[in-house]
């Protein structure tokens, strides 16, 4: 756990200085809310609507997060170098995952209320804590797919294409169980509860590939 | 060691193929609702099946495959994907034929076993640019097993998901019900089945001969000094 700390800190302080990542990806999502307005010719939207957008825009965003998230590693030797150090593998993997999800969160921040002030017809207010929820337990998918994704497709010769090819069909029932619980909380007229069963299989989406993840990432890393 | 047996299994899988087909044409009733247009379901749902079951297969070879480094369970997981691809593009085209037949259109988007076939289609497609895009082939063979690995879990995981999203249209077949189909249907199907798994295996089977067989050429020619056999073209098959 240390290790993955360590790693978790270098990630952060490697973004906080470069700002690589994180800028680029909240200025996407906002510029992507104000293309869905032109290309939908609408001036609010509500309800399954609303989820689909804000979903796809937040995926997308994401993959330039995936893109990002082991260059440095792959073009200054970091793999290398945790390669030499006396330590389990699967760290890299939980701190790469874990500063996507710090990423994400951050993104977030930013591209929700963007999407609430920009398109969302209804208030978000009364209904932030499901929202929170809901996007929570998403971003722990997107970021365990992207963390191992990523790495699989750092060292390919078109890593740019190769890695939101095989992550996107892979993130499929998130983006499902995402829009589809989002869809209530969204409608106008007041939010409805969330349906436990888009819950269940988020959750049941972030075990299975979490520990998968862990059981395939080491021979990633050999070489 | 792959080409033994495959003349009496390719004879077995020709004379249960032949003796679906004759069952589908002459023994099979009509269905109530749709009529002849319903027999491409003898073709279809049992590829889909044995489609699936492919990859599935092709994610346990990849899991020996990261256990023991042996590079003949690479081929064995590359043969079994990429047959079951093959296998799943004829899935795509003859659901589209039966949809329209039956439906009126020719892909019906709330029909979560449509959609999630497409899906894992989608997620497959990505295999074989994966292994192009790796030069080193010992690197390229643990890549490709990670992800077939991944994608092998994934295929019952996605079908869990999209089938809850949406609105059964789709007959269930191997349901939890199951009782729907008359008894003549039924042993005409299973026969189907066994017919289009016996003729994967008889595949997979006749292009891992011809992929070893090639390999023991590479190598003898290799020791009588010959130079070396150039590929006849590209390819990202795993090179034992």
């Amino acid at each position: 756990m240390r290790v993955a700390l360590a790693v978790l800190r270098k990630e952060l302080r490697l973004e906080l200085r470069t700002l690589e990542s994180i800028p680029g990806m909240a200025l996407f999502s906002v510029t992507t809310f104000v293309v869905f307005h032109f290309a939908l010719h609408r001036g609010q939207v509500e309800g399954d609507l609303a989820a689909g957008i804000l979903v796809v825009t937040l995926l997308f965003a994401g993959m330039l997060g995936l893109n990002r998230l082991y260059v440095a590693d792959e073009e200054q030797g970091g793999f290398d170098g945790f390669l030499l150090a006396p330590v389990d593998r699967t760290w890299l993997f939980v701190a790469k995952a874990l500063a996507l999800l710090a990423y994400l969160v951050v993104l977030e921040i930013v591209a929700v209320p963007a999407f609430a002030l920009l398109l969302l017809g209804p208030g978000i207010d009364q209904a932030l804590p499901e929202l929170v929820g809901v996007l929570l337990l998403a971003d722990i998918g997107f970021a365990i797919i992207a963390a191992l994704v990523g790495a699989l497709a750092v060292r390919t010769r078109a890593r740019d294409l190769v890695g939101p090819l095989i992550a996107l069909p892979l993130l499929v029932p998130v983006v499902i169980g995402t829009a589809r619980a989002l869809e209530p909380l969204l409608l106008e007229g007041g939010a409805e509860p969330v349906p436990a069963r888009w819950l269940l299989i988020l959750g049941l989406y972030d075990l299975i590939f979490g520990l998968l993840a862990i059981a395939v990432f080491d021979p990633l890393l050999e070489d | 060691m792959y080409g033994k047996g495959l003349r009496a299994l390719s004879v077995t899988t020709l004379i249960t193929l032949v003796g679906a087909f004759a069952l589908v044409f002459f023994y099979a009733p009509n269905d109530a609702d749709q009529g002849f247009v319903q027999k491409i379901f003898y073709v279809h749902v049992p590829m889909a099946i044995v489609a699936l079951f492919g990859f599935i297969a092709g994610g346990i070879f990849a899991i020996q495959h990261l256990r023991t480094r042996d590079p003949r369970h690479d081929l064995r997981s590359y043969v079994a994907i990429h047959i079951s691809l093959i296998l799943a593009i004829g899935v795509l085209v003859t659901g589209s034929i039966w949809a329209r037949a039956a439906w009126g259109h020719w892909w019906v988007w709330d029909e979560p076993t449509l959609v999630s076939f497409l899906i894992v289609f989608l997620l497959y497609a990505t295999y074989q640019p994966l292994r192009f895009s790796i030069e080193d082939p010992e690197r390229q063979a643990r890549y490709a097993s990670v992800f077939a690995v991944i994608a092998g879990a994934f295929v019952p995981l996605n079908f869990l998901a999209v089938r809850l999203a949406q609105a059964y249209t789709h007959p269930r077949v191997l349901g939890t019900t199951g009782g729907s189909m008359p008894g003549d249907m039924r042993l005409t199907f299973l026969i189907a089945i066994v017919g289009m798994a016996l003729l994967f295996i008889t595949l997979w089977k006749f292009e891992m001969a011809a992929k070893h067989a090639r390999a023991n050429l590479r190598s003898l020619r290799r020791k009588l000094g010959v130079d070396e056999v150039p590929a006849a073209r590209r390819t990202a098959a795993p090179s034992l």
